[in-house]
């Protein structure tokens, strides 16, 4: 199980509470998570990364284990403390102040 | 006794405030959306409960959320806007070509015959609609294919397609506005346009009489005479007889004839409503005085409108989607400010009062008057 921690505007969009739990089948990779998230909450389909390129939209960040992940591939395994539940991945408007 | 629903977009949320038809004390509901920009939102004319809204930031990007109960409850429905093909280049403020690139829809223009069409007016500019209630969203190319679009180039606020006018007695026939391009008419359903910017002058351009390339800023027309056009330009009031074939200066005896919104009056069409603002340069009104201005003769002739309104000290902007009229007897008449005044005139502008003083600042206001 794979915690994702959204942004206020983005729970308030996808009508959740508190962190998001998903079931992600293969390897932990960010692509993994967001088709995950996306497929559960399909409203959240074009706020964190295009709906054609799959590119990541500028202002928003991936974190986890206290390490900014925006900038890896998509394909990339997340760390083993996300994978396996440990630690969530943060999904973050930059410099959003909420 | 009717009801009037005023839909209000702004920086941070939706407002959707309700009267009775005395237009006196109002309900107001919302934030809707809270802490996003809704650059618009409108309902179906075909079922006044069906209302669309566009929600947007620069963190998430666009959403368009759907109402079926008047705006007590929403969803969010399709959000794929992905121009025709390859969108190719216009020009970028510094004159470079620049490409196509989807930023938000500004303008959102129900059909008035079925509750599930509806177009979209986006940046960069272009026309889109969807058949099924907002799920699916197909864009009509060719106005951005148009052999001028090349050569277009944003405004201040963006190159965004502001102004979509379905015209009631011609089937097919749109009228739409773009800064800073003009205005573009198709008598096809958007099968094809052709720039209608014919005595236009703009000194801010190369060529001051140029086919495209005029910062409009709004048009409007009324239902009963769809051939007669009204426009707030960058600067100048304008007015067409010929559906937009040629225009005529009308801006007469205006304090500025800068400007943002302008509308027509419900019951009588020669009637007509602008806010004049000092200049490009100052986005405020004249003398810290806010003035509605009336043409009761289609232009020419202007009549300061202040009662009610704040007459010194008063620096706010009113954006070009921030004016409507109602549709009872005396037309109502209300606009939003910058500073988050969204006013009322329940007798054509004689008098004005604030419904509400502190919202965000109010980029559109729609009315709906319900039975």
């Amino acid at each position: 199980m794979i915690r994702v921690v959204l942004p206020a505007h983005l729970r308030a969009l996808a009508r959740v509470d508190g962190e998001v739990k998903l079931d992600v089948e293969g390897q932990a990779t960010q692509r993994a998570v967001l088709d995950a998230l996306e497929d559960r909450y399909p409203m959240l389909r074009g706020t964190i990364r295009d709906q054609v390129t799959l590119q990541r939209r500028a202002f928003v960040r991936f974190f986890a284990c206290e390490e900014d992940l925006s900038h890896e591939l998509p394909d990339a395994p997340l760390p083993a403390a996300v994978a396996t539940g440990a630690e969530p991945f943060l999904v973050v408007g930059a410099g959003h102040a909420h | 006794m009717s009801e009037i629903r005023v839909l209000v977009g702004t920086r941070k949320g939706a407002f959707v405030l309700t009267s009775d038809g005395t237009r006196t004390r109002w309900d107001v509901s919302g934030p809707h959306f809270a802490g996003w920009e809704i650059y618009h939102l409108k309902g179906s004319p075909a079922d006044p409960n069906r209302l669309y809204a566009s929600q947007s930031s620069s963190w998430f990007g666009q959403l368009i959320q759907r109402s079926n109960d008047g705006g007590k409850s929403w969803e969010p429905v399709g959000n794929k806007f992905v121009y025709d093909g390859v969108p190719g280049t216009h020009l970028w403020y510094d004159g470079t070509p620049h490409p196509w690139e989807f930023a938000r829809v500004w303008h959102l223009e129900p059909s008035p015959a079925d509750p599930d069409t509806i177009y979209a007016g986006v940046e960069d500019a272009a026309l889109f609609r969807s058949t099924d209630g907002g799920q699916a969203w197909q864009e009509l190319p060719a106005l951005r294919e148009h052999s001028s679009a090349s050569s277009w180039q944003p405004g201040a606020g963006g190159m965004c397609l502001h102004t979509i006018l379905l015209d009631p007695s011609h089937p097919g026939r749109i009228f739409i506005a773009i800064s800073a391009a003009g205005v573009f008419r198709s008598d096809d359903a958007g099968t094809t346009w052709r720039p209608i910017n014919r005595g236009l002058k703009s000194e801010q351009i190369p060529n001051p009489t140029a086919e495209v390339g005029h910062c409009v800023h709004r048009i409007a027309m009324h239902r009963s005479r769809p051939g007669v056009l009204f426009m707030q330009k960058h600067w100048d009031v304008m007015r067409s007889d010929d559906a937009g074939e040629s225009w005529r200066e009308v801006s007469g005896n205006l304090p500025s004839d800068f400007g943002f919104p302008i509308d027509v009056h419900a019951h009588e069409p020669e009637t007509i409503y602008v806010v004049p603002i000092k200049s490009d340069s100052e986005h405020f009104p004249p003398d810290g005085k806010l003035r509605v201005y009336r043409s009761r003769t289609g232009g020419n002739e202007w009549e300061a409108l202040t009662n009610g309104l704040p007459q010194r000290d008063c620096y706010v902007n009113v954006l070009r989607d921030a004016m409507a009229v109602d549709a009872l007897d005396p037309c109502g008449v209300y606009f939003g400010t910058t500073g988050g005044q969204v006013y009322v005139s329940a007798n054509a502008g004689d008098s004005w009062a604030p419904i509400v003083r502190d919202l965000p600042a109010v980029v559109s206001v729609e009315v709906q008057t319900l039975p």
